[in-house]
């Protein structure tokens, strides 16, 4: 069992909101998955270098005590773009860089093998860890966050390790984010596929699997609906899927909808849980059209 | 008498339904502020009557042996699941599995149900006004369901002695379920149903009800003959 959340804001005015409004539904997904939590929060983001398009945020995270700028300063010279930190926390910071994710990633890989990037983008930030969801929003300050969109999870693990590398939300490409409940049975034989195919997982993860079926398929060219589609075709399981990008935010379920999901839509968001009580605490719900996705319908929005 | 207030605004779950059983037979209560609580009035065996005042949980109701239980909302999944004796009515939708293994009772949802409606009913009543999703009546033993609007795929797959009255369409049947001819005691039958189920169901013409059962090519299990499940 596990929870998901997901808040897609069409009023702006809420922006300031979301961090609060996340942390309040994932908290209540506490019951569904105790034993970690993450998040990813799309922001629009004013430039931190100046002069400098098509910045990324990288996501970094280290389990050991950690000197965030001389780490900085290092990567900085290993790619030879400007760098600015912004650290979350102790053990995770993000780093702002114009360097494509390609060199990026394979600086802080040669440098830091330690630390890990749960994701990067234009917009997306991620954070996830073991232990309680509220701890864990406490500990990064989620509350304050601002954004456009987000989504979480609680993780009640059942078909790997409990760690922070296999937490979820996925994002192993920029902007994409996924959070799973359920559980894949074929997970190995696709993640054999597309290592094949030079696709390779970080973890022995099922979801991950999944995330990076969909990541591949949007690499070449697939929109996020077609890369639902894929997994729809060719993943076997139980799930209920919440897929967000820069500008799309999507829920499937498995053909016997298996695993719960519904989904609250105001004129000013679209929220999607596991179950209804974390929807709950939302402004205007009451007034929301609230309703099921059934199986195998994908339903999307954009921004 | 007037009904006891309970809000889950300030009490746990436990809290409620420990002063639920404690009311006396003919004793109502108001639960409030539920906001999808789970497990609300469950395991009751006292003559009461119970409204709960919004949108519910998951298993509002279940294991009932004789409490009346009224949603002003709507509910997640299992609504009065293994109910034995009483009534659980829900004013608006509920999610899957609606009534699964309920022995006796019954359950009114006078809007729609979501997938797997009825799973596994021991002998309970289930009236929907509206539609039931995918694999509803799915291995349903006895008791009876009646279906005001549309049933999804799969209905009745597997069934043995219970009996699926449905008034709209039917997306496809389940394996072994089949639509049988009605006789003048289904009509006597779907007719009291719908009266028991009350204003949401005055659209059912109970001479014009489709009834789905069991073909009994399953009935009795054996893995070398045919494998139609």
């Amino acid at each position: 069992m596990c929870g998901i959340v997901g808040l897609h804001l069409k009023n702006p005015g809420l922006q300031p909101r979301l961090g609060e409004l996340l942390t309040q539904m994932l908290e209540a997904m506490t019951t569904r998955g105790p034993d970690s939590a993450g998040i990813a929060v799309y922001a629009d983001r004013e430039p931190a270098l100046a002069g400098q398009a098509g910045e990324l945020r990288y996501s970094l995270r280290s389990d050991e005590t950690i000197d965030w700028d001389l780490l900085a300063k290092r990567i900085a010279a290993e790619t030879g773009r400007d760098l600015r930190v912004e650290p979350l926390g102790s053990d995770s910071a993000v780093f702002v860089s114009p360097a494509a994710e390609t060199p990026f990633l394979a600086a802080v890989r040669r440098v830091v093998p330690r630390v890990s990037v749960p994701g990067y983008g234009r917009s997306m930030v991620v954070v996830k860890d073991v232990g309680a969801p509220a701890a864990i929003c406490a500990r990064y300050g989620i509350p304050g966050w601002a954004g456009y969109q987000g989504i979480g999870h609680t993780r009640m693990a059942t078909e790997s390790a409990v760690t922070t590398a296999h937490s979820h939300p996925f994002a192993p490409a920029a902007d994409l984010a996924l959070v799973h409940n359920g559980s894949f049975s074929n997970y190995a034989t696709i993640r054999q596929r597309l290592a094949r195919d030079g696709v390779h997982c970080d973890t022995d993860n099922d979801s991950e699997v999944a995330a990076r079926l969909i990541a591949a398929r949007m690499a070449e060219g697939a929109d996020l609906a077609d890369g639902l589609r894929t997994v729809l075709k060719e993943m076997d399981g139980f799930f209920t899927l919440l897929v967000t990008t820069r500008t799309q935010f999507a829920v499937v379920r498995d053909s016997f909808a298996c695993k719960p999901a519904v989904i609250a839509e105001t004129p000013d968001y679209v929220a999607m849980a596991s179950e209804y009580h974390a929807l709950a605490g939302l402004p205007g719900v009451a007034g929301a059209r609230v309703f099921e996705p059934m199986p195998e319908e994908i339903h999307v929005w954009s921004r | 008498m007037e009904p006891v207030i309970l809000s889950c605004a300030e009490l746990s779950t436990r809290e409620i339904n420990t002063a639920l059983a404690a009311l006396p037979d003919g004793a109502s209560a108001r639960v409030l502020e539920p906001r999808g609580r789970h497990n609300l009035a469950v395991g009751l065996s006292n003559r009461v009557r119970i409204d709960i005042e919004g949108n519910a949980g998951y298993f509002i109701g279940g294991l009932g042996d004789g409490p009346d239980v009224v949603v002003h909302g709507f509910t997640g999944w299992s609504v009065g699941e293994n109910l034995q004796a009483g009534s659980v009515r829900v004013k608006g939708n509920v999610s899957e599995c609606a009534g699964a293994s309920s022995r006796g009772g019954s359950i009114v949802i006078e809007g729609d149900a979501s997938s797997r409606a009825g799973i596994s009913l021991k002998g309970g009543t289930i009236l929907v006004s509206g539609n039931v999703g995918h694999m509803s009546g799915f291995m349903a033993q006895a008791g009876v369901m009646l279906i005001g609007g549309d049933a999804g795929d799969a209905l009745g797959d597997s069934l043995y002695e219970a009996v699926i009255y449905v008034a709209g369409k039917i997306a496809s049947l389940g394996s072994d379920a089949r639509i049988e001819e009605l006789t003048e005691a289904d009509v006597r039958a779907v007719k009291a149903l719908a009266e028991l189920g009350g204003g949401g169901f005055g659209h059912v013409q109970p001479e014009n009800v489709t009834r789905v059962a069991s073909a009994r090519g399953l009935y009795n299990f054996d893995a070398l003959i045919d494998q139609k499940y």
